[in-house]
């Protein structure tokens, strides 16, 4: 626990930096406006950072996530192009549900058949993406073809922030309470850090593992409405590729591809420091064709520094069961007393 | 032990247990009787159906005849959860660990404490960290163990890990516990630990299961003992009326009069020499001479950085410091060059490390020899086949036909497959890491056979064990490691147990009465076990 | 030697008392199936999937079973079968690399503005190769050297790649090439047999050696399905999988060269979507994403089932988004496919514990 505060810490200080060189550089990434974009933009991220960071702990990957937001949010605009006075939280959860099915989808071969989640995630990717088209027959949904109330929910204010931001906020708030205060968020933990032993002491693997991939879609159905009214467009190419972002995200925020570690606030942080990062890039004159190389970029110098935290401190890799005598014996890490 | 304890049920009772496995017979109708405030020491060698009865009391697997009685009732235990919810609790060492979760997760995790509201869900519930915290505290402080609760588990020290894994059997108040084994990779001043904390168990009610191929320390914390043969029990009684050798022929069905045959074998010349070689985190300063023909023990506590010390002669990592050579040619780059230069290394986790399931008899036999089987950038295979078929013949390896997987073999056969290409590369240095740990008395005298066979041929030995009577009875000379230095080495005429146990744990260190009875009966069959009076003495501490 | 005793003793060795080791090792007896010989069941369902698609695609369309069409047709997918022949290695190793699409289009950018600069055909295809090469040797340096997991790091890379493709490319595209390029990709030998087949045929044989009758490829067998055991049998582990992703790459750029000449330009975006494909084609053959297992004439043929398949569907005006759909469903089945057929026969030899 105390070495994933520390690292969250040291990130929210280069984020601090970043911020600090940026305005500095240019002052208009402080203004209200951009501000906003970088919240919304934000809200997204971190939602779905979160919902891959619920893959990722379990020793899985979601790589369909683009895909569900992209044919959940293609389902809630034909919707709303059909009966546009439609209320938006319906639309809201028509998507969500939608992206949950495609989740428990996920969920049940992987657990359900005991397959890899990258074959399964990597083939249904394809899937998902493929049937946007097919629902929307290669067509834009526009914006004068969205109901008003659709558009307007995720832009409109409540005590300054807008509802997207909210949303953010809430997510985050109800991921961090499930994953560190109940039973089942706790068991993920577990199960990606040793799911034999998991097994053994008998966590519903297969349970917790359906779970974990219909919350995914859920919150990815979810974001994928968000997304369509933000934008105020949905075709087929919605979210292309977004799934990388999530992992990077992740992973820049500390969350172990070898599962069994990684915080809510390390993947809220690695989603501001991505979305910092990108919106940067127009106002220091950046070209936007630059953005997948520094998402690469980054995603290597985290990956890297992330591997250097959990390297092992002796050569041959046993977890510090020997030491050189030097004088006294060496203390053991956590006891109180000598 | 309290006469009310002699009239009142077996705190667990098992009465014609049977279990068959495909076609395999494990148990064919046994019985043991665990009572409270006592430690039953269940004896038998490998294949003897300890695992699978200890697998029937924890729930893993139903019996397909006999009972299971819990207090004297017939008890279904149809999970590992309900024989935990029943009581019974077996302690693993690391098997159950989260590295990464706190020692309070890893306590509870798999009946995490949660607590009702009035607007939650039935199932599931916010947990109870403060009910969890106070009793994990109480449980960590019955162990004498001082651990802080928030620390990720894989920052501790293996005592204390093992103070944390029979905590997490304890959190579920277990009336019987079962230790598998459990002194394998601890000192012996943290096995007298793990004996005083078992004395205060039993002291408590607890009925205690004790699992171990280590007679010296079931003589020192058994009351009682059961002895397995081929998946029947065989005798049982009190450990104050039984000797080792009964103990042996029960277990074993005849008498082993010599556990560690050493045959007199010519040393030759020095073949490996090292010379202060040291990795400056592990190990360091490290010189001796290995001979021709020669057995050289490699003694110490676990920790004194042996294993680190094999791994980098082998070339698995490289050292910072020194060098070593066999002949004049240095070694240990990789351990490919190893291999080619006549040094192999059996490591300690056999099964792990030696043997590729799905791989063939062929390949698996071939496979460290193959830089020799080529012909230009192809696998000469009909060379492969003439190695594989030349070992498994030498070595009497029941097999159908080498194109055959490795998991179709026996596990006799497979760990011979395992030795046999280690054979096979035509090694000038045998290095073998710990090769009976773990393994019964019938096996042991096998691999020490082997090791005779070995130095015959002229071949250089180093074994590197942790068991004292084994390293005298075998070894030419003891090389004994502690904390990474080699702090002594003895000559076969000078063999004294506790001046070598003394060098291993380091100067003033006492060694307690326990440890001392320890050294004593490691000097063989014969020497005086602790009386029970003595016991007696020692569990009043 | 070890006596007779323990033959009695061994018979079954008992499980362990401990629950299973923390490294789990998923069931590895089919492994062992799937692995020795030339042919296996897999094989036989794939000659099965075979046949079938062809029934099919000859039902669907006149022009399929025409000997010169179905030449022809291997041009639209010689490419993705090079790239599965250098990936199906890396996945028997047990590692995995995602940025093998992006790594032709880095290299096919690299050779689109070399040709800008005069560099002939053979310089072109030496330098996709060379680059590729290069590529292959980061992905390799990040995941052997410095162990860090594949998965991530060629996720990095990928986007990196592709990345620095659009940062020199953005919207457009490079189309001029030198005199005689286009027959790289385009060409015929006796005009009836294209070259991109040629290559493929040579290519699939070498692979084929190197996987089965080498040194090299025993080893890959070994630390696919034990690096642990594998190290200290003496295999230079981290050497194999390093050289093992740089020749990944080097595939790449070979299928770069191929696809730049055949379809005469190169974009930041070609052969997007190709990482799925090219993993599908590998796992649809048989090899087993936890590495260790599969053969070269499973992937072999899984490239012919997966390439027939997509010109079928292409030759009945089917949309590409949608061939997408059918692969993806493709790459789940054959996963899918065997995990149900082990649930029921472990249904069916009835669940006591």
């Amino acid at each position: 626990m105390q070495l994933l505060a520390r690292r969250d810490a040291t990130l929210a200080l280069i984020i601090a930096a970043l911020v600090a060189a940026i305005v500095w550089r240019a002052p208009v990434f402080a203004s209200a406006g951009n501000l906003d974009t970088v919240l919304n933009d934000g809200a997204i991220l971190t939602i779905m950072a979160l919902a891959q960071m619920h893959a990722l702990v379990t020793r899985g990957v979601d790589l369909s996530v683009g895909a569900v937001m992209a044919l959940s949010g293609m389902l809630a605009a034909l919707l709303s192009r059909a009966h546009p006075e439609l209320p938006a939280l319906l639309a809201m959860g028509v998507a969500a549900g939608s992206g949950l099915l495609l989740g428990a989808a996920n969920g049940a071969l992987i657990a359900g058949l005991a397959m890899p989640p990258i074959v399964v995630t990597l083939g249904t990717m394809s899937v998902y993406r493929g049937l946007v088209f097919v629902i929307s027959g290669g067509a834009w949904v526009n914006a004068h073809e969205l109901g008003a109330g659709f558009l307007r929910f995720p832009h409109e204010r409540l005590l300054g922030l807008t509802w997207l931001t909210w949303i953010g906020v809430l997510v985050v708030a109800v991921c961090y309470l499930s994953l560190h205060h109940r039973r089942a968020g706790r068991e993920l933990y577990a199960l990606g850090g040793n799911p034999a032993a998991a097994r053994y002491l008998g966590i519903d693997v297969a349970r917790r593992e359906l779970g974990v991939y219909s919350i995914t879609g859920a919150l990815a159905g979810l974001c994928g409405y968000l997304w369509v009214a933000r934008y105020a467009v949905a075709y087929t190419e919605t979210a292309l590729g977004f799934e990388m972002q999530t992992i990077a995200a992740c992973v820049i925020g500390g969350v172990s591809i070898r599962g069994g570690r990684g915080g809510v606030v390390g993947c809220l942080l690695g989603a501001t420091f991505l979305v910092v990062l990108f919106n940067a890039l127009p106002v220091i004159d950046v070209s936007p064709f630059w953005q997948m190389a520094i998402s690469g970029a980054t995603i290597l110098v985290a990956v890297a520094l992330n591997a250097r935290g959990e390297r092992r401190r002796s050569p041959s890799g046993r977890a510090g069961r020997t030491s050189i005598a030097r004088g006294a014996p060496t203390a053991a890490a956590g006891a109180k007393a000598t | 032990m309290s006469p009310a304890a002699l009239s009142s049920p077996a705190a667990l009772s098992l009465t014609g247990i049977e279990k068959r496995f495909g076609g395999v017979q494990a148990l064919a109708g046994v019985a043991l009787e665990i009572r409270a405030g006592q430690v039953l020491a269940l004896l038998g060698e490998n294949g003897a159906g300890k695992s699978t009865a200890v697998k029937i009391m924890t729930g893993v697997h139903r019996p397909d005849a006999g009972q299971v009685r819990i207090a004297g009732e017939v008890a279904e235990l149809a999970s590992p959860e309900v024989a935990r919810q029943r009581g019974v609790a077996a302690v693993y060492q690391d098997a159950l660990s989260f590295d990464d979760l706190s020692v309070a997760e890893n306590l509870f995790m798999g009946h995490l404490i949660t607590r009702r509201s009035g607007w939650a869900p039935r199932r599931g519930g916010w947990l109870d960290w403060k009910a969890m915290r106070s009793r994990a505290a109480a449980v960590l402080q019955s162990l004498e163990a001082e651990i802080d609760l928030d620390t990720p588990l894989g920052a501790l020290s293996v005592a204390q890990k093992h103070r944390v894994s029979i905590a997490r059997a304890l959190t579920h108040d277990a009336r019987v516990l079962i230790l598998d084994e459990p002194t394998a990779a601890l000192s012996s001043r943290e096995v007298d630990d793990l004996f005083r904390i078992v004395r205060r168990l039993a002291a408590g009610g607890t009925a205690l299961l004790f699992i171990s191929h280590k007679l010296d320390e079931v003589f020192s914390i058994a009351d009682r003992y059961t002895v397995f043969r081929d998946g029947r029990h065989v005798v049982d009684g009190l450990i104050a009326e039984a000797d080792e050798a009964s103990l042996v022929r029960a277990m074993v069905g005849r008498a082993i009069t010599q556990v560690f045959p050493k045959a007199t074998v010519e040393i030759g010349a020095p073949l490996l020499e090292v010379r202060e070689l040291g990795n400056d985190v592990e190990f360091d300063g490290v010189s001796f001479t290995l001979n021709r023909g020669e057995v050289l023990g490699f003694y110490g506590l676990v920790g004194a950085g042996r294993t680190e010390l094999m791994e980098a002669l082998f070339g698995l990592t490289r050292p910072t410091r020194g060098e070593a050579a066999i002949d004049g040619r240095a070694i240990g780059r990789s351990p490919g060059e190893s291999i080619e230069h006549g040094l192999v290394l059996v490591p300690e986790d056999r099964q792990r490390n030696g043997a590729f399931a799905a791989l063939s008899i062929r390949e698996n036999v071939a496979l460290p020899s193959l830089r020799r089987l080529g012909r230009g950038p192809f696998l000469d295979e009909q060379a492969e086949e003439r190695l594989a078929r030349q070992v498994v013949e030498r070595l009497a390896i029941k097999h159908a036909s080498l194109s055959q997987s490795l998991s179709e073999l026996s596990g006799g056969n497979q760990q011979k497959v395992v030795i046999g290409k280690w054979l096979a590369t035509d090694p000038r240095v045998v290095i073998l890491d710990e090769p009976t740990q773990g393994i019964d008395v019938g096996a042991k005298a096998a691999v020490h056979t082997f090791i005779g066979e070995l130095v015959a041929r002229g071949v250089g030995v180093i074994l590197v064990s942790s068991e004292l009577q084994e390293v005298m009875g075998v070894a030419d000379r003891i090389a004994v490691m502690r904390e990474g230095r080699l702090v002594r080495l003895i000559d076969r005429p000078d063999f004294d147990a506790k001046v070598i146990a003394a060098s291993a744990l380091g100067a003033g260190h006492e060694s307690t009465a326990l440890g001392a009875a320890r050294g004593e009966a490691a000097l063989g069959a014969g020497a005086p076990h602790p009386t029970e009076k003595e016991d007696a003495a020692s569990r009043a501490s | 030697m070890i006596a007779a005793e323990d033959e009695a003793k061994g018979r079954v060795q008992a499980e362990s008392m401990v629950p299973p080791a923390k490294s789990e090792q998923p069931a590895r007896a089919e492994a062992s199936r799937a692995r020795a010989g030339l042919f296996g069941r897999w094989e036989v369902v794939l000659v099965l999937l075979l046949v079938a698609v062809c029934a099919g695609n000859t039902w669907a369309s006149p022009y399929f079973l025409d000997a010169q069409n179905l030449l022809d047709s291997t041009q639209s997918f010689s490419e993705k079968a090079l790239m599965a022949l250098g990936m199906a290695l890396i996945i028997i190793g047990r590692d995995i690399d995602l940025s093998v699409a992006a790594i032709v289009a880095l290299c096919g950018t690299a050779i689109g503005w070399l040709a800008t600069q005069g560099v002939g055909t053979a310089g072109l295809v030496v330098a996709s190769v060379a680059s590729g090469t290069v590529l292959g040797m980061f992905n390799g340096a990040l995941v052997a050297r410095l162990g860090l997991p594949a998965i991530v790091v060629t996720i990095g890379t990928m986007s990196l790649f592709r990345g620095i493709s659009f940062v020199a490319l953005g919207d457009g595209a490079y189309t001029a090439f030198p005199e005689g390029f286009d027959a790289l990709g385009q060409g015929y030998l006796f005009g009836v047999i294209p070259h991109e087949l040629l290559v493929l045929v040579v290519f699939a044989a070498a692979f084929y050696v190197l996987l089965h009758h080498t040194r090299i490829g025993r080893r890959l067998y070994a630390y696919g399905q034990n690096p642990d055991a594998a190290r200290y049998s003496g295999i230079a582990v981290e050497a194999h999988r390093f050289w093992f992703f740089t020749l990944n790459g080097s595939m790449s750029g070979l299928a770069a060269a191929l696809l730049t000449s055949r379809i005469g330009a190169a974009r930041p975006n070609m052969a997007s979507g190709w990482d799925l494909e090219v993993i599908a084609i590998v796992v649809l053959g048989g090899v087993g994403i936890g590495g260790g297992s599969g053969r070269m004439s499973g992937v072999i043929l899984a490239v012919f089932v997966m390439g027939l398949l997509t010109f079928g569907l292409g030759l009945s005006n089917v949309p590409g988004i949608i061939l997408n759909i059918i692969v993806g469903a493709l790459l789940v089945a054959s996963v899918a496919l065997p995990a149900v057929l082990k649930k029921v026969a472990s249904h069916r030899d009835g669940a006591r514990s």
